[in-house]
């Protein structure tokens, strides 16, 4: 079984498969997490009280962090090897080259992603530890949101990352669905449907709240 | 027409080669785009120069062994056409025309726009064919097979290995030739009986030949002259994940 899993990883497709799998539970989070946030919009009863029930889960919720840890570790580990085996397999370049069918969204998912996972970090110790963030109060979560979003060049922040982590979502959930081998002509259309769907709704929650603070609709 | 040829010149793989101008002057809209590097190549030897070498067969888009990088499209910028069948009507008078030879460490240049394929070859020889008794030939319909299985595997086995998805690839991936393969012997009840042992041994024998790997650009379909799509990487993805629970 062991020997399977190694031999079935040490090939490209193996690799991918495992980016596939760990990218889908890592974009599974973020749809939830997005539609959980949209809660600010009720203002600081609902919200707060949303919050301290996820805390309120004790292990589960260090079960869930655990699991996306990991998710995240493997998916960057197998975009480096893949990106160090797509380096070494064109030694001299072309000095012109045309592109037909490649979107930016998918020549940009190697830079995507660090810069995702760098953006994740500082997401993590401005509202979740609250050490990057001046005015932190545990448990009150809308008060540090709206506190953190008022700050127009963090609200910028988010906002761009969050385009980043829509272009990585627009490739990405078409890209599992033909990794693990979901295709049939006859719903293939509906993939790159379904990508632009959800990296649209992830996204564009995600820049919809830093705006909605930013421009004073809610405070 | 008249045209400003850039030619990747290199003899041989421990040289440094180099781009160099060549004028094509006087060559007739209904010349092919080799026709036209022959009448260079004729003026190149009358120079007393070296010709410029390049590969090619049969002429008609079939073989498979025609191929350079024209303008930064493998085979030139006409869809679903290799370069042998591609004409200079399609490029604008005065033009200047960018001529590569297909760029991946697993196809290794030969000389100037010549590199060796022989790769394939060992990916064909790790799995490609299905192994049975040879004898008189059998009847034509002996073995029922639906005819919309049997028309995806013929537009899968329309691929000629030429090379063009590896070199359009931004990663020199050679995944939708190996699919193509995959798919054509694969959908058919001959192929069966080899079938995941054959998934295996193409993928190792792809990944040991120095070939990059899929990142969904879609940049070999596009390229393909026999317009292979590149739906068949999804069946191979597919069949290599069966194949680890097969057996
Ligand atoms: C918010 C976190 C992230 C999510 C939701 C996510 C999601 C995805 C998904 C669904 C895929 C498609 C899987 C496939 O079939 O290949 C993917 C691919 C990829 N991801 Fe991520 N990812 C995240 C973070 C990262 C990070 C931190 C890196 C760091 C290196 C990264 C680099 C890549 C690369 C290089 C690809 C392959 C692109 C391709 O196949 O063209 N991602 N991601
Ligand atoms: S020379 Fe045979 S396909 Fe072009």
């Amino acid at each position: 079984m062991a020997t399977v899993a190694l031999k079935f990883y040490s090939t490209s497709i193996g690799k991918k498969v495992v980016m596939a799998i760990t990218g889908l539970t890592l974009a599974g989070f973020l749809l939830v997490h997005a539609l959980g946030n949209l809660q600010l919009l009720w203002g600081p009863a609902r919200l707060n009280a949303y919050a301290a029930k996820l805390q309120s889960m004790g292990p589960l919720v260090w079960a869930f962090r655990l699991t996306l840890l990991a998710a995240v570790a493997l998916h960057a580990f197998s975009a480096v090897l893949l990106w160090l085996q797509n380096r070494a397999s064109r030694p001299v370049r072309y000095q012109v080259q045309q592109y037909r069918e490649t979107s930016y969204a998918a020549r940009t998912m190697i830079w995507g992603g660090p810069i995702i996972a760098l953006f994740v970090i500082y997401h993590l110790l401005h509202f979740t530890t609250g050490h990057a963030h001046g005015t932190f109060v545990k448990g009150d979560v809308y008060a540090n949101v709206t506190v953190g979003f008022r700050v127009w060049w963090i609200a910028i922040l988010y906002i761009v990352a969050n385009m980043m982590v829509a272009f990585h979502l627009y490739h990405g959930m078409w890209s599992w669905l033909q990794t693990l081998g979901a295709n049939h002509p006859k719903y293939n259309h509906w993939r790159q449907i379904f990508a632009a769907a959800f990296a649209g709704v992830v996204g564009g929650i995600n820049i919809f709240l830093p705006l909605v603070v930013l421009l004073g609709i809610r405070k | 027409m008249n045209f400003t040829l850039k030619v990747w010149r290199q003899k041989n793989p421990n040289n440094a080669g180099r781009f160099r101008t060549y004028a094509a002057t006087d060559i007739s809209s209904d010349t092919s785009f080799l026709e036209m590097l022959d009448i260079v190549n004729e003026q190149l030897i009358e120079r007393g120069d070296d010709p410029i070498a390049f590969d090619h067969d049969c002429r008609e888009g079939i073989c498979g062994t025609c191929g350079c990088v024209i303008n930064g499209f493998a085979h030139g910028h006409q869809e679903g056409t290799t370069l042998c069948q591609l004409h200079m009507r399609s490029f604008d008078d005065g033009q200047v025309i960018w001529i590569e030879p297909w760029r991946a460490r697993a196809f290794p240049l030969i000389t100037d726009l010549m590199v060796d394929r022989s790769s394939f070859d060992t990916i064909i020889q790790a799995g490609g064919f299905i192994s049975i008794r040879t004898g008189s030939p059998p009847d034509g319909n002996a073995i029922p097979i639906p005819k919309d299985e049997s028309d995806a595997a013929f537009e899968a086995a329309a691929c000629i290995g030429c090379g063009a998805c590896v070199a359009s690839c931004p990663n020199a991936s050679a995944m939708l030739f190996v699919s193509a393969k995959i798919t054509q012997l694969g959908l058919v009840p001959q192929g069966q009986p080899e079938r995941w042992d054959r998934v295996k041994s193409m993928v190792a024998a792809m990944e040991e030949a120095g070939f990059g790997a899929c990142t969904n650009h879609g940049e070999c379909e596009a390229a393909c002259p026999k317009e292979i799509p590149m739906d068949l990487i999804a069946r191979l993805n597919r069949d290599l994940v069966c194949s680890m629970v097969k057996k």
